[in-house]
């Protein structure tokens, strides 16, 4: 079990510039690990952020898209798994932290927590490749091959809670989010 | 439009898929719906100036739109009412209170021919223009050929000026 902000750390000195997907908790900590415009945060509705990082990665084919799920609510959308491998996008790398609770509603285990694999469902739903990490050094040396893989990828990261930060929901749900994540892309997609 | 619609009256399936090529849409996201199955998705899914992504339910519709719509790319949500029922926190959060521009093709599976959707003995279907009211969504009634005219223009206007709208398909094209 390796902490989620440390996990975050690592896959932020890897990945430093592009777009990144995050949802809840995950958001929280993201935003702190790397503030960038380039993060979108505005999902709206728990379950939907593979299906936004997919319309992004559809809308973006030259971009890498990285979207950082929970265990929870990827359980709320387990279709977009089977939706994102049909489609097959190779520039998504679809990450879900697996903590095995709702951490932001009271800690209260998932369905099928301990013997769940999401690695084995996303697997067999079509993804091209799946990993799973347990500990934080396996990760660092694995996490270069998850970029360089061809997508859809799926990686089922076990962790826990690490430094607590803020939860901004005002600064995820704000107008000023949405604007800033569109003209960065837009930005981003005149410099290519 | 009057209350009432002439059973005779006819909405064409290529009057539709014209509208989108027009209004430059590219995506069509779309979980099979018996109202619009035969004459729009069934076209659409030869026809190599549309991606089709078809979805396992419908509110990913509305996050994949959402996506689509950050990358200036156009795209509609092709759905049955009872998915546009089932997705309303998605379309409450994502499409309305972000202000997004996801636009929503809705078939009214079990529409009576000659009504509009508010005589609808369907709770299922009488109870969506108030829904969308309560959401402050824009709806607009597809019934007939007159009906189309406006579409393309109202998905053009949907993407440049950012907000959702919703277009009930109250029969089935021909």
């Amino acid at each position: 079990m390796m902490k989620r902000d440390e996990a975050f750390r690592i896959l932020a000195g890897h990945y430093p510039d592009g777009i990144v997907v995050a949802v809840y908790q995950s958001a929280f900590d993201w935003m702190n690990v790397r503030p960038h415009p380039l993060n979108y945060l505005c999902t709206g509705a728990m379950g939907l952020a593979s299906s936004h990082a997919l319309g992004l990665a559809i809308g973006l084919p030259d971009e890498k898209i990285v979207v950082l799920d929970g265990d929870g609510s990827l359980l709320m959308n387990l279709g977009s798994l089977v939706t994102i491998a049909n489609q097959a996008p190779e520039n998504l790398v679809h990450i879900v932290c697996c903590n095995l609770i709702y951490e932001v509603n009271g800690k209260f285990p998932i369905p099928g927590a301990g013997h769940l694999s999401f690695k084995g469902i996303a697997r067999e739903a079509g993804y091209r490749a799946s990993f799973s990490f347990q500990e934080l050094s396996k990760f660092e040396s694995g996490i270069a091959q998850v970029l360089q893989t061809k997508g859809p990828v799926f990686v089922e990261l076990h962790v826990e809670q690490g430094h607590i930060y803020p939860t901004d929901y005002v600064a995820v749900h704000s107008t000023e989010s949405r604007l800033s994540f569109r003209e960065a892309v837009q930005a981003k997609v005149a410099e290519t | 439009m009057s209350s009432k619609l002439p059973k005779e009256t006819v909405l064409t399936g290529s009057s539709i898929i014209r509208a989108l090529k027009k209004a430059q849409v590219r995506t069509v996201v779309a979980l099979p719906d018996i109202v619009t199955c035969e004459h729009v998705l069934w076209p659409i899914s030869g026809d190599k100036n549309f991606r089709l992504v078809q979805v396992c339910k419908e509110d990913e519709g509305i996050g994949i739109c959402a996506g689509l719509s950050y990358c200036d790319h156009r795209a509609v949500l092709l759905i049955q009412h009872t998915g546009f029922l089932d997705s309303v926190n998605a379309i409450r959060a994502v499409a309305v209170e972000y202000r997004l521009p996801i636009v929503m093709l809705v078939g009214l599976q079990g529409m009576e021919l000659d009504r509009l959707p508010a005589q609808s003995d369907s709770i299922g279907i009488s109870s969506l223009e108030p829904i969308c009211d309560a959401l402050q969504l824009r709806h607009e009634v597809l019934a007939q050929e007159s009906d189309v005219e406006s579409l393309a223009a109202g998905i053009a206007n949907a993407y440049q000026m950012s907000f959702p709208v919703v277009y009930f398909i109250v029969r089935s094209p021909v």
